[in-house]
């Protein structure tokens, strides 16, 4: 019985995977900014904060801002989707709403998350927000772990994992975009590195030396890292054609181009195209996720009976 | 030592755990034993333990609007295998009489045209669907799932309170409490053999599957929820996947050609079996009402041509009617020819010549009922009530006779519960479920004791404020062994050794894989 899957489940398992991966995308980027700023301290801090809201696409306004703030609207602010709190409360009412359809420990995670989100949140404005993001790391990571350990490979998994890729390559591509778009707000590559939880696993394929070329090319173009924007659309792309039959897949061939493209660049390219290929790769997740969205979940249109009423 | 059972003074009532002060009966005594040493700080903290699993684990319900932890007390009420025994028959008596009432009433109607029970309590009933006349539902099934709510009287009799034979609700709460309480006490489950309560899902699928229309392969089921808004959506979601089924809401579902399909990322897949959580007024708008939006249009057209089984079935109403109940007894002896094995609780009826003049000279000596509340909604309970209350219901019985029935006031029996950090007695009642497959009428041993947490109350539902306890049935003797292992197993399996790191020695199964 499990052949089948609701559309309207199917949305809200890819807007869950969606969800926890921006809320974790998120948790990590402000960790690595934090620790960055605290180990700096001749950093400018409204800068800092500024290249954080450019990369999370929210706007700073004119005010000098400070971390408090970032951490209100970027970790604590439970009416947008675009924050942490925001992103799990969302991902929870989505699990919520297809309870029958995720295992009871992925549900339990995220409704757990939930409630000891509050007290950690509390804790944050004493201790700091070391302790609230290592939480929301670390659910992040059992939830996909459980999603890994306890569901089929079937449907529901693949709109899941289709979601958390889409968001993967979205989220390292806005951390990118900054560095290559606005050098003005610009993170240095460690923290960028960090923020993408590539830090360590990048030390070790290149000894530990660093350059913004070589950070770009590993956070996209690297085969195994699982973060990498290649390794995220190869992903997404396997998930979309065990979904999918027709064969011209509108939501398979942006990302599938994409995918392609990245395959077969060398690094001398990559530093010549960045910016296109950045802006190429986030319209390509937003094709395909819209593609998705019409084939898998179509919305119903106003409800119509007159004619079934005889 | 401080004893938490020191401050229990038994109440007006027959007790579950004690017979006479400090005389425990023979079933309690282990749990009496094992809880009394327990220090109330110790007992908080496992309520509280308790709570916290439930929050995390979406175990709640909504009160006030606010989202709750299930409350769950920690002292069991426990039923004996006689006890069982009895409570088991009777369930499955009543709701087989009330199923040969519902085909009575939607086909030949002999009960009326016999006197048994008066024409116009089918014609006056709100609940009598003419949609439903006439159908003959696949199995000759209308009540797939039944709760019928049982009290303990003063002299330790059950009695049936109400039949629940529409949407009950409450059986995710037998199954979470049971898991609840065997992690809090798992001792105490190992040394008393408490039948277990986990079979549940699988006997309503097969249920389910039996009622589908005749020709459906392999009949998919699905569980129809309002949305998760519903008080009982934990419920409808614990069902689903207990049963591996969808959870589908209205507007996941539609009609066409007098069939129901479901709509899915692999377009739409047609459903054979709705197990509805839904009241029949909000199934489907073009029957019933027009402004509802979380039925399914033509959902009701298609049951009628036979191509969908709606379980339960519309218009059951008519049997669970407060009126009606009063006449079960009489429908057992009609249509079973059986006595009773369940009584139920004295009542009058009003709206019957004669006795409107006796229920309204005695009112404040009665419970009146208004015929379909839910809930204990405009439940008046005589004894405790003010006189302009009283007033007030006296016009409103003389106004609508048919609208109510009045009861003797029954003690509910009270049985230990945890207020604060001492046991004190509460008012219990019991809900046991049934499942009717068309063959047999399966009752889950045990049921949902509700309590009324608040000292004197009558009134338990949750909806009320009210608490639950884990019911435990005693299996008689000793519990059966468990059943030998697989066919074949004739000795041990055979498992292959375990393979070591590189820090231990190499294992036979490397040097096995080496030499091919």
């Amino acid at each position: 019985m499990s052949d089948v899957i609701l559309s309207r489940i199917a949305e809200a398992l890819t807007w869950t995977g969606r969800y926890v991966e921006r809320a974790d995308a998120t948790g990590r980027i402000l960790d690595a900014y934090l620790h960055r700023l605290l180990e700096d301290p001749w950093r400018d801090e409204d800068l800092a904060c500024r290249s954080l809201y450019a990369i999370l696409g929210v706007d700073a306004g004119d005010e000098r801002v400070d971390m408090q703030q970032v951490l209100d609207q970027l970790a604590f602010d439970a009416h947008s989707t675009c924050s942490i709190e925001g992103a799990l409360g969302a991902a929870r009412l989505n699990a919520r709403s297809a309870r029958e359809a995720v295992s009871s420990e992925m549900w339990e995670c995220l409704n757990s998350t939930w409630h000891a989100l509050a007290d950690q949140r509390l804790a944050a404005r004493r201790t700091g927000p070391y302790a609230y993001l290592e939480l929301v790391r670390r659910r992040a990571a059992l939830f996909f772990g459980l999603a890994d350990s306890t569901m089929s490979r079937d449907d529901s998994w693949r709109f899941v994992v289709l979601g958390r890729s889409l968001e993967r390559v979205d989220m390292t591509v806005r951390l990118l975009s900054v560095r290559v778009l606005d050098a003005a707000h610009a993170p240095d590559w460690p923290t960028l590195l960090s923020a993408s939880g590539a830090d360590e696993a990048y030390a070790r394929v290149h000894s530990g030396f660093g350059d913004t070329p070589r950070v770009a090319q590993f956070l996209l173009l690297d085969r195994d890292f699982p973060r990498s924007a290649l390794h995220a659309l190869t992903t997404a792309e396997e998930c979309l054609s065990a979904l999918g039959r027709p064969r011209q897949d509108p939501a398979r061939r942006p990302i599938g181009r994409l995918r392609t493209r990245l395959e077969y660049l060398d690094s001398q390219a990559l530093e010549d195209q960045l910016p296109l290929l950045l802006s190429d790769l986030q319209q390509a997740c937003m094709a395909s996720a819209e593609a998705v969205e019409q084939r898998f979940f179509p919305h119903q249109g106003p409800v119509e009976w007159a004619q079934e009423g005889a | 030592m401080a004893d938490i059972f020191d401050a229990y003074a038994l109440a007006d009532a027959w007790d579950e755990m004690f017979e006479r002060p400090g005389e425990v009966r023979t079933a309690y005594e282990p749990v009496l034993a094992a809880l009394q040493p327990i220090e109330p700080s110790e007992l908080r903290f496992r309520a509280d333990q308790m709570a916290r699993a439930f929050t995390d684990r979406g175990v709640t319900y909504a009160f006030a609007g606010e989202e709750r932890p299930w409350p769950l007390d920690l002292v069991p009420r426990i039923l004996d295998a006689l006890e069982w025994d009895l409570i088991q028959r009777g369930v499955s008596q009543r709701v087989r009489a009330l199923e040969a009432y519902l085909a009575d009433a939607y086909g030949p109607a002999r009960a009326f045209e016999d006197g048994v029970v008066p024409w116009r309590l089918l014609l006056n009933s709100p609940h009598f669907h003419r949609a439903a006349h006439g159908v003959e539902p696949p199995g000759g099934v209308r009540i797939h799932v039944a709760g019928i709510d049982l009290v303990r009287d003063e002299a330790g009799d059950f009695r049936v309170l109400e039949d629940n034979v529409r949407v009950p609700s409450g059986v995710s709460y037998v199954i979470e409490n049971r898991r609840a309480m065997t992690r809090i006490f798992p001792s105490l489950f190992s040394e008393q053999h408490v039948v277990p309560v986990d079979g549940y899902a699988q006997r309503l699928l097969a249920a389910l599957r039996a009622a589908a229309p005749d020709g459906a392969q392999d009949p998919r089921v699905v569980v129809l929820t309002p949305g998760p808004s519903n008080a009982a959506y934990f419920e409808h979601a614990l069902l689903a996947r207990l049963m591996g089924v969808q959870l589908v809401e209205g507007h996941d579902l539609v009609c066409r050609g007098n069939r129901v399909w479901m709509r899915t990322t692999r377009g739409e897949v047609p459903v054979h079996v709705v197990y509805r959580r839904l009241d029949d007024d909000f199934l489907d708008p073009l029957h019933f009402r027009p402004d509802s939006v979380i039925g399914c249009p033509g959902i009701m057209s298609a049951a009628l041509a036979g191509h969908v089984t709606l379980a339960n079935a519309v218009g059951n109403g008519i049997a669970d009617d407060k009126l009606l109940y009063t006449y079960v007894p009489d429908l057992i002896r009609y249509y079973l020819s059986e006595e009773p094995v369940l009584p139920n609780v004295e009542s009058f009826r009003p709206d019957e010549p004669g006795q409107l003049e006796a229920v309204l000279d005695q009112i404040d000596q009665l419970v009146v009922k208004p015929v379909d509340g839910a809930g204990g909604q405009g439940i008046v309970i005589g004894p405790k009530a003010d006189a302009a209350t009283l007033e007030r219901t006296r016009k409103a019985v003389l106004a609508d006779p048919r609208g109510f029935i009045a009861q003797r006031p029954v003690a509910l029996s009270t049985s230990p519960t945890l207020a604060g950090e001492r046991m004190a007695p509460r008012h219990i009642d019991l809900r046991p479920f049934a499942v009717n497959d068309g063959n047999d009428v399966w009752v889950l041993p045990g049921g949902l004791t509700r309590v009324a947490l608040q000292e004197g109350n009558l009134i338990v539902n949750s909806s009320q404020g009210g608490g639950s306890k884990d019911t435990w049935v005693l299996a008689e003797g000793p519990a059966e062994p468990p059943a030998p292992a697989a066919e074949g197993a004739s000795g041990l399996p055979e498992v292959a050794p375990r393979q070591h790191g590189p820090d231990g020695t190499p294992t036979v199964v490397q040097e096995g894989a080496q030499q091919q």
